[in-house]
């Protein structure tokens, strides 16, 4: 802090923000500058920019910065642990035979994308509420199903996280804090429910999943107890991960630690090296226990008065949704889930992708995925982009959270926390939005995923939370 | 024509960059109008008016970039146009690659401990929640910007006093802090007084006159120009006079302003008289109840700038004796009144810099009554800046009405070039006045980007047996880097006169389309 004579004894350092031959000027004298790369904050919306003005006012700011610093204590502090795997019907809050829940903010049947209506009947059909997918589609038009987000009843759901009673759950309990969070497994690649597809492999798969690839898990659970996700989180990015597109080294690292307890448990050799063939089938098997690990460690900060961190970004592949830990237990804020840019595979084309889907950016929300992309260089050639690219993300996320993960490094940055709290109110004065790496699932239902790539929310969902938030305490 | 346009969504590039941008673009082959601007509501409107809105345009938010191409060739031409518009917003890479880019003030200045200031020259829309948030991390301001809201600018002073912080502005131009010129401001000697000044060419005059007196500025801090109004109450310029007062650096404290409220022109001259070190004010066109206003608390006050400049000199301890005043030259009044025609009575003063416009108005209003101007107080004798001149007509290009949306006349001289032509034709003008101001920020050569239309002007006027008198000065020091000496001999190359100083401007004028010796 300097005072008015303090800057007469001192040399001038300034900073600039505007018309950048000011920055030339000053730097041709001699002193030093710092031209800031500015754009109007709020999108240059006089309203948000109003509610920003408001929120700096000292004893609000104070109040926030400790909400905050509370709130990411606690996401740093979380160590969720693995502690089961279960049906939902007999685990996840709220679960009924005729409930399915989906990715993303809540959405009726009628207003879903393709991806998901390709899930929501082929769900239907395992649970066997419906002979086939056509009988799905009018049961689930008819009014009878429950639709909910999974986020409501603390699970995720990746793509387009449809969650039936069937289906076997991670357990993931956040020790310090008590809570649990929720959610299935991996079908790995690439023509799965969770992408839009449904034929009878993809119920095939997912009836063995049920009859098998589950039961052996929770029985190799049992005879483990527990296994601490967020240390081995933690290795894994120093592996070359960043958890979210890439788990090579998650998933070796799970199935390492499972390997002896399904060994140990009672099925068939051929059931185990079947379980053993699909986990090695993708890397992806570890995706969703990533997602559940941040879930449960996000959900431990929602609900703090005065904090304007996100807890939670998702998308149903129409919207996408945020919430803020000072904003309330169910509170949506919503804008047009965006198009991913990033590779196809091959034969696909830019007009076959579907919106941004699925509540995986609940990695970036912790800190993870897009925000350590600087961890896992090797994922540039899946999503584009370069090398330095994937530094720089990590470095420009620094600018909208609140602090770093001292728990959870990146070597190349020299082990630097990954960037963590995202604060609503820095994405509105940067205009730098959260950067989410993720896979890009085919726009109608059935066919499956199509590539992976780069993507971030719509501002419009943080002026609207934003401007809720001034509204609230102001 | 085949136009082009294209939104390029949430891409943010600030108005100065983009006015030089659309001025490269419209120099295309074929192009014959160019845009590029942010979809402002009042950017928009500009649209409309030219018949170039279209429904995208009209969707776009302020944080969105429109670019507009009008071409009178074939559509691959204005396709070509287009893609040489897309790759002039290419910027050049900015220091080493390694360098952090920040991209708001907090952040920079949690990076730069060392930070002390913040210059800030965003939309007017932005520019108090930014001068806030350079408050909140603990810099002084200096907010360039205009269009600021009066009571943004109250809070926003109070909170810097209260914090012990400079709120230089909004719409301060000029500053020079330990001895770094900021936005407009000249090279001057560094030197023992220190200036105070709610107006930017005030300032720039006020330090090149002491320089030029062989004397040197320690501190010029800049209020902007409504620090003296009444609803303000000269928040900035009390706390500047007393960080002077008690920089070890100053000796003599100079303060600079058109014409303040008389409540708050009394309060300034109080802390001035309270002050130790001796003090000299400036008020352009004082009244003599200012003036013994001023005479009661044994202060210094004046209402050109050169007198107030030696009286400041003076009191830093220089001699009068051995100083050069730059009289003013009578034989050179008479041989120009002797080259006039009876009809040729008129000033016409076109200006870039406000004060230098003031102080030659009211130099002319000392002799004449019929005195107009875009800057006037009096109802009456305003004209609006597309009005034709009447009697004597002083414009000054740096006002709202001619700088919205187009650079100010410092940089881009296309409105005063136009004006200028106008004028060299009227047969009743006698004199013709331009200034031509020197140092940071301004034009690279302004006498030069002036000069063809004067060369063809006077060659004009000659043909047809008229004298057109142009009266030059140029607002500078040897050390700009226009070059000053070069400006100057550009001007007296082409016969144009050369004034010395801004009173001196303004007092050649008058006399030159006057009679008798009330110099």
């Amino acid at each position: 802090m300097s005072t008015v004579v303090g800057l007469f004894n001192q040399q001038l350092s300034a900073i600039n923000v505007g018309a950048e031959m000011f920055a030339d000027d000053i730097r041709a004298q001699g002193a030093t500058v710092t031209h800031v790369d500015w754009a109007p904050p709020g999108g240059g919306r006089p309203d948000v920019i109003a509610a920003l003005t408001a929120l700096s006012r000292s004893d609000l700011a104070a109040k926030i910065a400790d909400a905050n610093a509370e709130a990411v204590e606690r996401i740093i502090t979380s160590q969720p642990v693995l502690v089961g795997y279960a049906p939902a019907i007999d685990v996840v809050p709220g679960m009924t035979r005729k409930t399915i829940l989906h990715a993303g903010p809540p959405i009726e049947f009628k207003d879903m994308a393709g991806t998901m209506v390709g899930a929501v009947t082929g769900a239907l059909v395992l649970e066997g509420l419906a002979d086939n997918v056509d009988e799905a589609y009018d049961l689930a038009a008819s009014g009878e199903i429950t639709f909910s987000p999974c986020h409501e009843h603390q699970t995720v759901g990746s793509m387009a996280g449809v969650t039936s009673a069937s289906m076997f759950m991670h357990v993931v309990e956040n020790r310090p804090y008590g809570n649990v969070a929720y959610t299935n497994l991996s079908e790995q690649l690439a023509k799965i429910l969770r992408m839009g597809a449904n034929d009878q492999s993809v119920i095939d798969r997912l009836k063995w999943m049920r009859d098998v690839f589950g039961p052996i898990l929770r029985d190799a659970m049992i005879s483990a107890k527990e296994i601490d996700l967020r240390m081995m989180l933690a290795q894994a990015l120093q592996m070359g991960d960043e958890a979210h597109n890439r788990n090579n080294a998650g998933t070796t690292l799970l199935i390492q630690a499972l390997a002896p307890h399904i060994l140990d448990s009672a099925f068939s050799t051929k059931d185990k090296q079947d379980v053993f063939n699909f986990v090695a089938s993708s890397d992806y098997f570890s995706g969703p226990t990533w997602m559940a690990c941040a879930k449960a460690a996000v959900d431990s900060a929602h609900d703090i008065d005065y904090s304007t961190v996100v807890t939670t970004m998702c998308r149903n592949g129409v919207e996408f949704g945020i919430r803020v830990s000072g904003l309330g237990q169910h509170r949506w804020f919503t804008g047009p889930a965006q198009y991913i840019e990033g590779p196809l595979f091959p034969g696909f084309t830019k007009e076959d992708r579907g919106r941004d889907i699925g509540d995986s950016a609940i990695t970036e929300t912790y800190g993870i995925g897009g925000f350590a992309m600087a961890c896992a260089p090797a994922i540039v050639p899946l999503v584009g982009g370069t090398v330095e690219e994937a530094i720089d993300y990590s470095r420009q996320m620094l600018e909208i959270t609140t602090t770093t993960n001292p728990n959870l490094t990146i070597p190349i940055l020299a082990f630097r926390g990954t960037a963590t709290g995202i604060d609503i109110r820095k994405v509105e004065e940067t205009g730098i939005l959260p950067l989410i790496n993720t896979a890009i699932a085919h726009k109608d239902a059935g066919i499956g995923m199509i590539g992976a790539g780069l993507t971030h929310p719509p501002i419009e969902a943080f002026h609207a939370a934003t401007l809720a938030f001034a509204a609230k305490y102001c | 024509m085949p136009t082009r346009s294209l939104i390029k969504k949430n891409k943010y590039i600030d108005s100065v960059s983009l006015m030089a941008i659309s001025t490269k673009a419209a120099a295309l082959d074929g192009v014959v109008n160019a845009v590029a601007a942010m979809a402002t509501p009042m950017n928009k409107d500009v649209l409309t008016n030219q018949g170039l809105m279209t429904d995208d345009i009209a969707e776009a938010t302020p944080g969105d970039l429109v670019l507009i191409v009008v071409t009178n060739g074939d559509e691959a031409g204005a396709d070509a146009a287009m893609n040489a518009l897309i790759g002039l917003l290419d910027r050049k890479p900015t220091g080493q690659a390694s360098e952090i880019v920040h991209h708001t003030i907090a952040a920079a200045a949690a990076a730069r401990p060392d930070a002390n200031i913040a210059v800030i020259s965003v939309n007017g829309q932005y520019a108090a929640h930014e001068a806030g948030k350079a408050l909140d991390a603990g810099l002084n301001v200096m907010l360039f910007s205009d269009n600021v809201p009066l009571a943004d600018e109250i809070a926003l002073k109070r909170r810097a006093h209260d914090a012990g912080l400079m709120m230089m502005g909004p719409d301060c131009g000029t500053a020079i802090i330990g001895g770094i010129s900021l936005c407009f401001a000249n090279k001057v000697r560094r030197g023992r007084i220190g200036i105070v000044a709610a107006s930017g060419t005030g300032a720039q005059e006020m330090s090149v006159r002491i320089h030029d007196f062989g004397a040197g500025v320690s501190e010029l801090i800049g209020t902007g120009g409504r620090d003296l109004s009444a609803e303000v109450g000269a928040i900035m310029m009390l706390d500047g006079i007393a960080a002077l007062d008690t920089d070890p650096g100053t000796d003599v404290i100079t303060v600079i302003s058109k014409p303040p409220a008389a409540a708050v022109a009394e309060k300034v001259l109080d802390r001035l008289a309270a002050s130790e070190k001796p003090a000299v004010a400036c008020f352009l066109g004082a009244g003599p109840e200012l003036m013994k206003a001023a005479e009661v608390r044994g202060v210094q006050l004046f209402n050109r700038t050169k007198p107030a400049a030696l009286a400041a000199v003076i009191a830093g301890g220089a001699r009068e004796a051995d100083l050069d005043l730059h009289e003013i030259n009578r034989p050179l009044i008479e041989e120009v009144r002797a080259k006039l025609a009876p009809e040729q009575r008129y000033i016409r003063g076109l200006f870039c810099g406000g004060t230098l416009c003031d102080e030659a108005m009211f130099l002319a209003l000392e002799k004449f009554g019929d005195v107009y101007s875009n800057i006037q107080k009096d109802p009456a004798k305003r004209l609006k800046g597309s009005d034709p001149s009447r009697a004597h007509t002083f414009l000054d290009f740096g006002d709202d009405e001619f700088t919205n949306g187009k650079p100010h006349p410092m940089i881009d001289p296309s409105n005063r070039i136009e004006r200028f032509n106008a004028e060299s034709a009227d047969p009743e003008v006698g004199v013709i006045v331009m200034d031509f101001v020197l140092g940071y920020g301004s034009n690279p050569d302004p006498v030069g980007v002036m000069l063809p239309a004067i060369i063809e002007a006077k060659g004009a006027a000659a043909k047809t047996g008229r004298h057109l008198e142009v009266l030059g000065y140029v607002l500078g020091t040897d050390r700009d880097e226009q070059g000053f000496e070069e400006q100057v001999k550009k001007l007296t190359d082409a016969g144009v006169t050369w004034a010395s100083s801004s009173t001196n401007t303004g007092i050649l004028a008058r006399e030159f389309v006057s009679e008798g010796e009330d110099a």
